[in-house]
């Protein structure tokens, strides 16, 4: 009697961890590798939309030391218009003409801002203000946040992209995912952010 | 058979290999709250230093931690900072509440690498200003020892910790300006990968199989009396270092400090001298 009753719990046993072990013969991990994407992505957005935030402020106070400096400033909040214009569609990450045309975009700000701290050298008054300062550093360390979210983006994509192409992760695809789609990663080298020197 | 079996143990050995996908920069044991293995720092500042930063561990949860290095290999001081952070997991996890005073005196670079959870209250700016004020004018003399003291004091200052030892001026934190609004309307909604109704059955019809795979492997180790192995240890282990939350911080002296599991992304500031 009691033998039946032990043997009827190691048959339950048996199929709750044949339950809970579904999830780990990797059925369960394009979605997951889906999702990582998915954060690292939002953190790109997050930290180029950052950067965008801190423009109108920069211009602002680069305004009222160098006025002269028109082209630079107009080109700055114009290539940010631009990027913050761009309608991303839901499927950017798998279009690569959007993709492509959102990295340009963010590039061509990144190009201006080099142009607008490169020329600003030239205004002792405005690198000695508190506010261009502050600006300053918070600017380097969103660049730099950028960077570090970009670098997980990519890393994000080599591995769902790779978990998608290789031969047990292409089967659970091709068999349950079918609209799983390989993910488009960057191509333009980060904004070097050495500012062209200044000759007097 | 014997061709299948080299087969299964390639594809084994290619799986374990793949997450190295990534070169990483190499770095030192985290032995303490203070590393020095540049040499630089005097016993008595190391002593000193980790008691402050335990102190202040105990009081608000926070990491804060010294390194000097004997070399960043090639990679920017900002490249390497954010990794190494990651690596030692400082900062407890889910907070990120820790922060890294880097030293790199081979390349003449100091760093403030800010955890995601303390950004806001050690801004980037306020790092440049404790680098370039604190810090900097120090190094420039060759003093290492206060220099480093002297940006520790004014870091713990700024988190709101109250450093026992008194003695450099705290940084005047230049206020914030402005707040980085959160991205509003750019974010797209990318589709998510749902699995099919069919998929979704054909897994309910493995099931059978499954079961009686289970069953036999099951039936099999009770024969061999071996104990089921940890068959689930190869899910992703995401970027915890410490394993358990070790944020509480009772370690009196300074034996056994681990980093709690905190992420980093970039934020602090730089400079050299």
């Amino acid at each position: 009697m009691p033998l039946r009753y032990f043997r009827a719990l190691t048959y339950l046993t048996m199929v709750a961890v044949s339950l809970a072990s579904l999830p780990g013969c990797g059925v369960n991990k394009i979605p997951t590798l889906d999702e990582q994407v998915k954060a690292a992505w939002s953190e790109v957005l997050n930290q180029y939309q950052r950067r965008a935030d801190l423009i109108p402020n920069l211009v602002e106070t680069v305004k009222g030391y160098a006025h002269q400096e028109q082209q630079v400033l107009t080109q700055v909040t114009e290539a940010r218009a631009k990027a913050t214009q761009m309608q991303l569609p839901a499927d950017i990450l798998s279009n690569p003409q959007a993709f492509h045309q959102f990295e340009q975009n963010q590039a061509a700000i990144g190009g201006a801002l080099g142009r607008l701290l490169a020329v600003s050298e030239a205004y002792p008054a405005l690198k000695s203000d508190q506010n261009f300062l502050a600006l300053q550093s918070q600017l380097e360390g969103t660049e730099n946040r950028i960077a570090v979210a970009r670098r997980d983006y990519i890393i994000a994509v080599q591995s769902y992209n790779t978990e998608l192409r290789t031969i047990p992760g292409r089967w659970v695809a091709s068999m349950l995912y079918p609209d799983a789609k390989v993910k488009e990663t960057f191509t333009i080298a980060e904004q070097t952010k050495q500012v062209p020197q200044v000759k007097f | 058979m014997r061709a299948r079996c080299a087969c299964l143990l390639l594809s084994v050995v290619a799986m374990l290999a793949s997450p190295a996908l990534a070169a990483e920069p190499k770095f030192p044991v985290l032995s303490g709250r203070v590393v020095d293995d540049a040499n630089i720092l005097n016993p008595s500042t190391t002593m000193e230093l980790r008691g402050m930063l335990a102190d202040h561990e105990r009081a608000t949860g926070e990491q804060v931690v010294v390194v000097t290095l004997d070399s960043l290999q090639g990679y920017s001081i900002e490249t390497y900072g954010y990794q190494l952070g990651r690596h030692w997991g400082i900062g407890q996890k889910g907070k990120n509440n820790g922060a890294i005073l880097i030293v790199a005196p081979k390349e003449r670079k100091v760093r403030i690498e800010v955890g995601y959870g303390l950004e806001g209250t050690l801004t980037d700016a306020i790092s440049r200003v404790i680098i370039e004020r604190n810090i900097v004018p120090y190094f420039r003399t060759g003093d290492f020892n206060t220099g480093v003291r002297a940006g520790v004091i004014s870091i713990l200052r700024v988190l709101g910790g109250n450093p026992t030892a008194t003695a450099e001026p705290p940084a005047s934190p230049v206020t914030r300006q402005f707040n980085p609004a959160a991205s509003v309307g750019v974010q797209p909604k990318p589709t998510p990968v749902y699995m099919s109704r069919r998929a979704e059955w054909t897994i309910l019809m493995l099931y059978p199989a499954m079961v009686i795979f289970w069953g036999l492997l099951f039936f099999l180790f009770q024969r061999s009396g071996g104990r089921s192995g940890n068959w689930n240890d190869g899910s992703s282990g995401g970027s915890s270092f410490g394993g358990s939350s070790s944020g509480g911080g009772s370690s009196g002296g300074d034996g056994g400090f681990s980093g709690g599991g905190g992420s980093f992304g970039g934020g602090g500031a730089s400079g050299s001298w």
